[in-house]
C-alpha cells in the first residue's frame, strides 16, 4: 500500500515492526511504540500519552520535510 | 567433552507394582508416579497417569510438552540442570535414555496454544509423538483461577520430574546400545580437520514472554545475550521448553533433547565440515532486543571464525524478523547460512509464507504450511479434553463435530511443522 | 465410466469468425467443436467432452458478470467433472475470459479447471491462483504440445492423483504452497542444502523469499505550513460499528471516512476492525492508531496547512499483497484529486 501511495505523493510510514516495513519497501519510516497502540501508551496519563503522540507525529512531519535518496528510518 | 548415551529400547508400556525395564517393556508404578507429581501444591487433586501406544485408537489433547525420560548414571550434574537439578555443567559422562518412550504433559489447558496427538489415523502421520510409547500425565491446577504462569511452571516441572523418575528407576539395567559423542574444546576443535569449513548452529529459541518461554540451565532465555553451548549439553536437557505457543512449531523438550539438526551435524562432522558448536539466541518482543540479539549472535559466529551457520527458527510471525536479521547479518559477515522454518501461507496456500524476507535467504528449508487443514476422524478413546479443539490455535468454533471428528489446521497438531526439522513434512509451490 | 468435461472456446476457434464476430453471445453445443477434437484424442477415452461453450471475446470482456452467470447456468444440466478453457496462447481477452470462467466454474461446481496460456498473457497474472494454466507458446503453432499436456493434467486431477511441481507437469507456477512428505527429515534436508551451499554446489531452496520492488522516494514537502496532510491506516480504524464491514483479517476493501469537524477520536465515535492485535487500546482511544487529535492541534497552530477532511482505512492482517496494492493505488488517486500534499500512513 505504502509504495502505491509513494508513486504519486510523499508518504511517511509510521509503524512498530520497522524491519517488515523496510522489507516491503517504504522509503520514509518512523518507528512507533507498540503493535496494539503505535501512537499511545496506556500505562501513562492521557496528557503524557498525547505529548508522546505529538512527538511522534512531529517526527513524521519532519520525515516528510527531509529530502532522501534511499530508505531512511527517522529515529529522532 | 565426552558423553555416552546408554539406550534402553522401549517397545511397550504397562502399569505394574514396580517401575523398571525388562525385555523392551517399561513398567510404571502408577501410584508412585502420581504421588510424585501430586507433591506440587499448585496441582489439583484429580491427577491421572495414562498410557498410549503407537497404533492405538487414542487421541491425547491438549498436550503441552513432550519429554524424553533420561537420567545421568555417571558424570557431573544431572539432567535438566537449573530446573530439576543443581546448576552444574552437563554433557559429560553417561546418560541413560529410555528410547522410544515419552512423557506427555496434558490435561486442563494452560493457554490456547496446545496440541493434539493422535496415536493412529491420518493425524498420526503428522506428529513424531505417535511413534513413541507415551506416559501421559493428565494435570489440573489446584485452583481454577490460578495465575497461568504458576500453572505453566507446575506442568513443566511435573513433566521433568516424571521423565527423570522413569529413567532413574531403570538405572541399573544394562543398555541395549551405547552411543559415544565427543566434542573437542574450541582450541582443539579449530585445529582439527584442517581444510574443512568451520561451522556452527544458530539455535533460535522462543522467548516472547506471555507463556512463550524457553529455559537454558534454568535461566529464562529472553534475559540472556546469545551464548555458546556444546551440542552435548543440549542432549542432557540444558534447554527446556516452557512454551504455550502454537503446537505445530513449538520445540518440545523432547525435540531439544533429540535435536535432529544437531544429530545430523554431528554425523557429518569430519566429513563435510568441522562442527564447532551451538550459539543459542532468543526471539524477544522489542525491536531493540531483536537487533541486539541478532547482532550479538552473528558477532559470536564471526569471532569464532565460522564459515557457515545452520539457523533454526521457533514459532512464526514476528520471530520471522529475527530469523531474517540473523540471516543477512551473518551473510554480510561472510558467513554462509541455511535456514529452517515453517510457513503460514493460509488455508489455501496462496498467501505469503513468512512475514519478512531478505535476498540473502537463498537456502531455506521449510517444514510445511501450518495452515493446511486436516480432518481427524474420531478415536475410540480421548485422554484429556476433546472440546478444547474449538479454542486451541489452529482450531475454531465448531472444529469438534458431533461424531467426535475434529477439523483443524495442522497448526494444532503437536510437532507437525517442527522447525528443528523433526518431521519429513515440507512444502512446494504449485 | 469416463469423466464428463466441458470445453470453453472463443468465436475464432469455433470457426464463427474473427474480430468482426467478437461480440458473439454465449452458446453451448453438445459434443466437440474445433480444438476440442485434439483434446478428445488426447483423453484416449478416459474422459469425454460432453459440451462446448462458445463466447465472443469482446462480448465476454464487456459483459463479464452477465456472460459468466449465463454460461454457468447453461453448464448445469451436464454435471461436468472438469472444465477446460482454451488454450488461449497470447490472446489477452481470450486468456482473461478463460481465466475468469475457470475461476467461476471452480467456485460454482468445485471441479478441476484447466487452461493453457503464454506466460505473458494478462489472464495468467489474474487467474493463476484460481486455475491450472499449462504454459504454451505465444501462438496457435503450440496447439499440438499444449493440448496433450492440458489433457494429461486434467486426467490426473480427475483421478485425484498427486500433482507434481510446475516443471514436471508443465503448468505455470500458481504461487500456491502445498504440503508434501519428503523422504528425509526437514533437518537433514537443511543440512544437505547447507553443505551444498558451503561447497558452492547447486541447490534448490524449498522457499523462494519474495523480492519486493522499490519505488523512488518523492521529494520532501517544502512548505508544511500550507500543506494538506492526509491520514491513511492499515490499523482498521473506522466509525463505531464498522459500517463497511471491513474484514478482521484478509481484508477485501478499504473505507473512506469523513473527518469534517472531528477534533478527536473517542470510544463513542471510532473503533478498530482489525483482528490481528489486541483491540482494547484502539477501541478505548483510536487516536492511539490514527492521531487525529494531535494533527488538529498542529493545524490550529499553523504547523501544517490543514488535515485532509477524509481518512482511509483498511485492515492489514493477512491481507493479500494484490489487494493492498489495489487499495493503495485507488486511495492515492483520490488524494491527488483532492489536492493532498503528503500522507501519513500508520500501521499496527
Amino acid at each position: 500500500m505504502v509504495k502505491e501511495i509513494e508513486r504519486k505523493l510523499p508518504v511517511v510510514h509510521m509503524c512498530t515492526i520497522v524491519p517488515i516495513s523496510q522489507t516491503v519497501g517504504a522509503n520514509r519510516i518512523v518507528p512507533t511504540i507498540a503493535i496494539p497502540h503505535p501512537f499511545g501508551d496506556p500505562s501513562r496519563t492521557p496528557e503524557e500519552e498525547k505529548a508522546l503522540r505529538r512527538k511522534l507525529v512531529e517526527r513524521g512531519l519532519k520525515a516528510l520535510q527531509t529530502e532522501i535518496t534511499e530508505q531512511t528510518v527517522f529515529n529522532e | 567433552m565426552k558423553l555416552e548415551l546408554h539406550r534402553l529400547n522401549v517397545k511397550s508400556l504397562k502399569f505394574a507394582e514396580k517401575t523398571g525395564f525388562a525385555d523392551g517393556v517399561l513398567s510404571v508404578n502408577k501410584a508412585e508416579l502420581l504421588s510424585l507429581i501430586a507433591e506440587d501444591p499448585l496441582l489439583g487433586k484429580n491427577l491421572d497417569v495414562d498410557l498410549a501406544m503407537p497404533g492405538e485408537s487414542v487421541r491425547i489433547m491438549p498436550v503441552k510438552d513432550v519429554i524424553e525420560p533420561r537420567w545421568k548414571i555417571e558424570g557431573k550434574g544431572q539432567i535438566f540442570p537449573g530446573l530439576l537439578s543443581d546448576v552444574e555443567t552437563v554433557g559429560e559422562g553417561k546418560t541413560l535414555v529410555l528410547s522410544g518412550a515419552a512423557v506427555l504433559t496434558a490435561g486442563k489447558l494452560v493457554r490456547f496454544q496446545e496440541g493434539i496427538i493422535d496415536m493412529s489415523g491420518p493425524g498420526a502421520d503428522y506428529t513424531p509423538y505417535s511413534k513413541t510409547c507415551n506416559v501421559v500425565l493428565v494435570l489440573e491446577p489446584s485452583d481454577p483461577n490460578m495465575d497461568k504462569h504458576d500453572y505453566e511452571k507446575a506442568c513443566r516441572m511435573a513433566g521433568l520430574k516424571a521423565a527423570a523418575y522413569l529413567a532413574k528407576s531403570c538405572a541399573d539395567v544394562k543398555a541395549d546400545s551405547v552411543e559415544v559423542y565427543e566434542q573437542a574444546n574450541i582450541r582443539e576443535g579449530m585445529n582439527n580437520l584442517p581444510g574443512l569449513p568451520k561451522v556452527g548452529y544458530l539455535y533460535m529459541l522462543q522467548t516472547q514472554g506471555l507463556l512463550h518461554d524457553t529455559y537454558l540451565y534454568g535461566v529464562d532465555v529472553k534475559k540472556i545475550l546469545p551464548t555458546f553451548l556444546s551440542p552435548l549439553e543440549v542432549m542432557d536437557g540444558a534447554i527446556v521448553s516452557g512454551n504455550c505457543v502454537s503446537a505445530c512449531d513449538k520445540n518440545s523438550t523432547y525435540s531439544h533433547q533429540n535435536n535432529p539438526v544437531i544429530a545430523d551435524m554431528l554425523k557429518r562432522h569430519g566429513k563435510d565440515f568441522n562442527f564447532i558448536g551451538c550459539i543459542v539466541t532468543n526471539e524477544n518482543v522489542t525491536l531493540a532486543d531483536k537487533r541486539r540479539s541478532s547482532t550479538y549472535a552473528t558477532k559470536l559466529a564471526a569471532m569464532l571464525g565460522l564459515d557457515g551457520l545452520v539457523i533454526t527458527e521457533e514459532g512464526f510471525g514476528n520471530p520471522d524478523a529475527d530469523l531474517i536479521m540473523n540471516c543477512w547479518k551473518a551473510e554480510r559477515l561472510g558467513i554462509k547460512t541455511a535456514l529452517l522454518t515453517d510457513e503460514y501461507a493460509g488455508q489455501d496456500g496462496a498467501s505469503q509464507s513468512l512475514a519478512d524476507s531478505c535476498p540473502e535467504g537463498d537456502a531455506c528449508v521449510t517444514a510445511g504450511n501450518a495452515n493446511e487443514v486436516i480432518k481427524l476422524p474420531a478415536m475410540k478413546k480421548v485422554i484429556g479434553y476433546a472440546q478444547e479443539a474449538d479454542v486451541i490455535a489452529g482450531g475454531w468454533n465448531g472444529s469438534l463435530a458431533d461424531d467426535g471428528s475434529i477439523t483443524v489446521e495442522l497448526q494444532a497438531i503437536t510437532g507437525s511443522t517442527s522447525e528443528l526439522g523433526y518431521t519429513k513434512l515440507g512444502a512446494y509451490t504449485l | 465410466m469416463s469423466f464428463k468435461v466441458i470445453h470453453y472456446i472463443n468465436q475464432f476457434y469455433a470457426g464463427i469468425g474473427g474480430e468482426e464476430k467478437a461480440d458473439y453471445q454465449p452458446e453451448i453445443r453438445e459434443g466437440v467443436v474445433g480444438p476440442g477434437m485434439a483434446l478428445k484424442g488426447a483423453f484416449k477415452g478416459e474422459a469425454e467432452i460432453v459440451a462446448t461453450v462458445i463466447c465472443g471475446d469482446s462480448y465476454f470482456a464487456s459483459n463479464m458478470d452477465e456472460a459468466t452467470a449465463k454460461i454457468l447456468d447453461m453448464m448445469k444440466k451436464y454435471q461436468p467433472d472438469a472444465f477446460i478453457a482454451g488454450p488461449a496462447f497470447n490472446a489477452g481477452r481470450y486468456g482473461t475470459a478463460c481465466g475468469a470462467m475457470c475461476a467461476a466454474v471452480a467456485k460454482e461446481f468445485n471441479i478441476p479447471v484447466i487452461s493453457g496460456m503464454y506466460p505473458e498473457n494478462p489472464g495468467v497474472e489474474m487467474y493463476k491462483k484460481s486455475a491450472w494454466i499449462i504454459e504454451t507458446p505465444d501462438n496457435a503453432v503450440g496447439m499440438r504440445k499444449a493440448v496433450p499436456a492440458m489433457a494429461k493434467l486434467a486426467l490426473k486431477l480427475l483421478k485425484g492423483e498427486a500433482i507434481g511441481k510446475p516443471s514436471e507437469e508443465g503448468y505455470i507456477e500458481r504461487g500456491v504452497r502445498k504440503n508434501i512428505f519428503y523422504d528425509k527429515l526437514a533437518a537433514e534436508r537443511c543440512v544437505d542444502m547447507f553443505v551444498a551451499k558451503l561447497k558452492g554446489e547447486p541447490f534448490e531452496t524449498e522457499y523462494k523469499m519474495p523480492v519486493f520492488d522499490r519505488v523512488p522516494p518523492q521529494p520532501a514537502v517544502k512548505d508544511m505550513a500550507h500543506a494538506t496532510i492526509a491520514l491513511v491506516t492499515s490499523g482498521g480504524i473506522c466509525p463505531k460499528g464498522n459500517p463497511d464491514h471491513i474484514e478482521a483479517s484478509s481484508a477485501s476493501k478499504f473505507g473512506e471516512y469523513d473527518l469534517t469537524g472531528v477534533m478527536n477520536l473517542t470510544s463513542e465515535t471510532h473503533c478498530t476492525a482489525h483482528g490481528g492485535y489486541d483491540a482494547t487500546y484502539a477501541d478505548q482511544d483510536a487516536d492511539r492508531v490514527l492521531p487525529v487529535d494531535v494533527l488538529r492541534d498542529l493545524e490550529r497552530e499553523g504547523v501544517i496547512g490543514k488535515l485532509h477532511n477524509k481518512f482511509y482505512a483498511t485492515v492489514g492482517n493477512g491481507t493479500s499483497v494484490a489487494n493492498a496494492k489495489k487499495f493503495g493505488a485507488e486511495i492515492v488517486n483520490r488524494l491527488v484529486r483532492d489536492g493532498v500534499t503528503a500522507v501519513i500512513l500508520t500501521s499496527t
